[in-house]
């Protein structure tokens, strides 16, 4: 199969708003299915349950908002009105619950607001912890262990130590399969456009997780020997972008702005940990340790000590990267909160940036070209942006 | 209008208090005393107190920078600096107050903070906020994460986690910046004082519950919770300060009057209402005189109740001082799912006999505000209750339109008319 091929497979999969992929494998497996809200959840304990895990990311510019608009004001992001949209649309149906991370205030909110909505259905906010120490590991088991028992509940399928390690050793591979394909794109970003490693990854969203490293392979093989000329493009990280995420659109604009981008963090929960969990007598724990003390410094987590924005500076580092370019969704508290920091840390580090809001729906997609392209001019031709 | 809110004997007496604290934080510096910047949801005052500590609440330096008509440069200050335009102003206030000069709501220079005790409950901007006052002043931060309460109850495995970080990290730092010991006996006499102010500030609230009322649970409620929020708990001052507001109250019950307000006293009470959401700043009292205009009496209201419920049962606890600051920070208002907090206002609406229900809806918190018009659909199917839906923002003048919210207002008193003739 050739990188087209695959690539349209997975546009179908992001534009099917009613989840035909997954009704499909419940009736091939008897399996139930269920959903959860960008960034992170431990996707391994729900697939050792039996469970499809789903990630559930709005509506896209796909969707047209009719009664979601009713559920929340103007100031506020556009994901979880989609999101209500879908749910009220019944084209959630399909999921057996919901899963509320602890990203945000709008996040929290509207777990209470699916308890009310979806009475009849098992809906479950997630709290992470934000203290690293043995307090916050200790409540962050206690928290999974109940999770578990839950999702236990909901397939009548037990978590076995077996089936917890077998679980994660499919998302190692399925992590390490993305951190290829991300190096390739870094390597030869001609080689991997960023519009398909975006639908390659959504896909994941949805596919069962061997399902998807396959896929990923069979990209990556394919990839390797692509002919795709090499352009005199300025290398960027994109940043801000972990929850509502941009319209194909708009990453395509961003791409043929004159940018690679060569890092970002748009479907981060798929990339949340740096390592491979390990497997072994204590599964549980394991999960546990590679949330507390292997994961990406995003917005959304807390960061102790004096290191603010470093792991930004990183990534631009070990990217070769040239620039930053700072994309959020309007109205995005942890993304627009967390900026200026970021852009502190670039500014001290002599690494320029540029910075924009969008939405899941947006239309404008040309001014957003036009931003990022004066960004990757000014940089070829000053190394900086004035 | 009149110049100046009719003064009672208690408001001389928060005002002598907040003065005098103001003026003990300017003199910081001279005096050695160290300072702990925190929040108003979840802080842990008796602990602060104990080690001899001096809070500082930005938020409260926030809201008094918008009624003193500060918080519009403020603002602009920190959006020219990179601030969006989008997220929550008391921050940008407090960012744009401390880069030009740090001037406190009294005139006097506020002292850089020694220790950030982030107490993470109820809105994720206060992470964000500390984070970014860290990198403004360099000082240390400890984090005392409070889980949110999805399930509406206090799980033991959050009690027990908060109580923990406690223990262990947040008595270590504030040991570390005042260089002394916990002194145990000294916290449980300030939790046990704390409790004697509290049971007079449930007097209070439920003497709303009179007709007509003696209080304003709104407008008049964030003068009365000033002391209790913030820096004076667990203090003789503040137990007094509530001893004279009940006095106060209970002369009023006895004499059949309303509450004070800068009109003088509300008399004539049509309407009761129940209000969720803070309330604007920058024109707090042209705002109060909507209400007060058409005879409307705020009955109770959520936005007093960020910094504790303790009109449902939550009393400091000197015996258990651990587990009480665990229970008190977890139980803050918007720490509770959106469930629980239909069911707090519907209660409300029932045992104050309210005629209808306010939501005004904060453009830059949505902490408060995310869910709100669900909120407000669940409540009129629940209590039959009209509502009304009015969006303000906290201190950014931009977003208080006044002839807006009048218009709406407006029209929410005809239809309380309509269904009152109908009934
Ligand atoms: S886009 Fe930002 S504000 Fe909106 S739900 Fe996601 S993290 Fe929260
Ligand atoms: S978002 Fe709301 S609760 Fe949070 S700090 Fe701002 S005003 Fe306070």
């Amino acid at each position: 199969m050739g990188t087209q091929d695959i690539i349209d497979r997975c546009e179908r999969i992001y534009r099917d708003l009613d989840f035909g992929y997954v009704h499909e494998w419940k009736a091939r497996t008897g399996g139930k299915a269920v959903g959860f809200m960008p960034v992170y959840v431990p996707r391994e304990l729900i697939h050792a349950a039996g469970i499809l895990p789903v990630g559930i990311m709005g509506g896209g510019d796909d969707v047209e908002i009719i009664r979601g608009d009713a559920y929340f004001q103007s100031y506020i992001c556009h994901i979880p009105r989609s999101t209500v949209e879908l749910g009220l649309a019944g084209k959630l149906d399909v999921l057996d619950g919901m899963l509320f991370p602890a990203i945000c205030d709008v996040i929290r909110n509207l777990s209470g607001m699916w308890q009310m909505m979806f009475a009849h259905k098992y809906v479950r906010y997630l709290d992470f912890p934000q203290t690293f120490n043995d307090a916050g590991r200790e409540f962050y088991r206690a928290e999974m262990a109940e999770l578990l028992v839950d999702l236990e509940a909901l397939s009548g399928i037990q978590a076995t130590p077996e089936r917890l390690n077998a679980s994660i050793a499919l998302y190692n591979a399925n992590r390490r399969a993305l951190a290829e394909l991300y190096d390739l794109r870094s390597a030869e970003p001609q080689r991997v456009p960023t519009s398909e490693l975006y639908l390659l990854l959504r896909a994941g969203n949805v596919l069962e997780v061997s399902e998807h490293t396959a896929m990923l392979q069979q990209y990556l093989a394919a990839a390797r020997v692509s002919q795709r000329p090499l352009r005199d493009n300025v290398r960027v990280v994109a940043s801000g972008l972990f929850c509502e995420q941009p319209p194909l659109s708009m990453v395509r604009a961003m791409e043929n702005s004159g940018c690679y981008i060569v890092d970002d963090d748009w479907v981060l929960g798929a990339r949340y940990q740096l390592h491979d969990t390990a497997t072994g007598a204590n599964p549980l724990g394991a999960i546990v340790d590679a949330y507390m003390s292997d994961t990406v410094a995003t917005a959304t987590r807390y960061v102790e000590g004096d290191d603010k924005g470093a792991f930004l500076v990183e990534q631009v580092r070990s990217r070769h990267a040239e620039g930053v370019i700072f994309a959020a969704a309007s109205f995005c508290d942890p993304a627009l909160l967390d900026r200026p920091m970021g852009q502190k840390a670039l500014a001290d580090a002599g690494i320029p940036y540029t910075a924009f809001t969008y939405s899941e729906n947006t239309g404008q997609v040309q001014v957003i070209k036009e931003q990022a392209g004066t960004f990757a001019d000014s940089i070829k031709l000053w190394g900086a942006v004035a | 209008m009149n110049a100046e809110v009719q003064k009672e004997e208690s408001m001389v007496l928060q005002k002598k208090m907040i003065g005098e604290h103001f003026e003990t934080l300017s003199k910081a510096g001279e005096s050695g005393r160290k300072v702990v910047y925190t929040f108003v949801p979840g802080n842990l005052n008796e602990l602060i107190l104990a080690f001899d500590l001096l809070p500082v609440h930005p938020e409260v330096n926030a809201l008094q920078s918008g009624m003193r008509k500060l918080s519009g440069d403020y603002i602009q200050e920190a959006e020219k600096q990179g601030h969006s335009e989008d997220v929550c102003t008391y921050v940008k206030c407090d960012i744009g107050m401390l880069k030009k000069g740090n001037i406190g709501p009294t005139g006097e220079k506020l002292p850089p903070p020694d220790l950030l005790l982030l107490s993470y409950t109820g809105c994720f901007t206060f992470m964000k906020w500390f984070e970014l006052l860290k990198q403004e002043y360099g000082c240390p931060v400890v984090m005392l994460q409070v889980p949110y309460q999805a399930e509406g109850k206090i799980t033991a495995s959050q009690r027990e986690f908060v109580a923990r970080q406690l223990r262990d990290v947040v008595v270590p730092a504030l040991e570390q910046v005042s260089g002394k010991k916990l002194d145990e006996d000294r916290l449980k006499e300030l939790l046990a004082s704390s409790a004697r102010a509290e049971d007079d500030l449930v007097y209070v609230w439920e003497s709303a519950k009179h007709k007509p009322s003696p209080i304003d649970a709104y407008f008049g409620g964030v003068y009365y919770i000033g002391p209790i929020f913030t820096a004076f708990r667990g203090l003789p001052s503040c137990e007094a300060y509530y001893r004279e507001l009940r006095r106060e109250v209970d002369y009023r019950i006895a004499h059949g009057m309303g509450p004070t307000t800068p009109e003088g006293e509300l008399r004539q009470q049509k309407y009761r209402i129940v209000v969720e959401g803070p309330p604007n700043w920058t024109s707090f009292r042209d705002f109060w005189k909507i209400f007060h205009d058409e005879g409307v009496v705020m009955v109770a209201s959520t936005y007093t109740k960020v910094g504790g419920l303790y009109e449902q049962g939550f009393r400091h606890d000197p015996a258990r001082p651990f587990e009480t600051l665990a229970e008190y920070c977890l139980g803050c208002y918007t720490n509770r799912n959106l469930p629980a907090r239909v069911d707090i206002i519907a209660k409300y609406v029932e045992e104050y006999e309210a005629d209808g229900i306010l939501f005004n809806s904060i453009k830059s918190c949505n902490s408060f505000s995310a869910g709100q018009l669900m909120m407000l659909r669940e409540l009129e199917k629940r209590t039959g209750k009209a509502g009304a839906f009015i969006e303000s923002d906290l201190v950014d003048p931009r977003y208080f339109s006044a002839a807006n919210i009048k218009n709406r207002l407006e029209s929410y008193f005809q239809m309380l008319e309509a269904k009152r003739q109908a009934a």
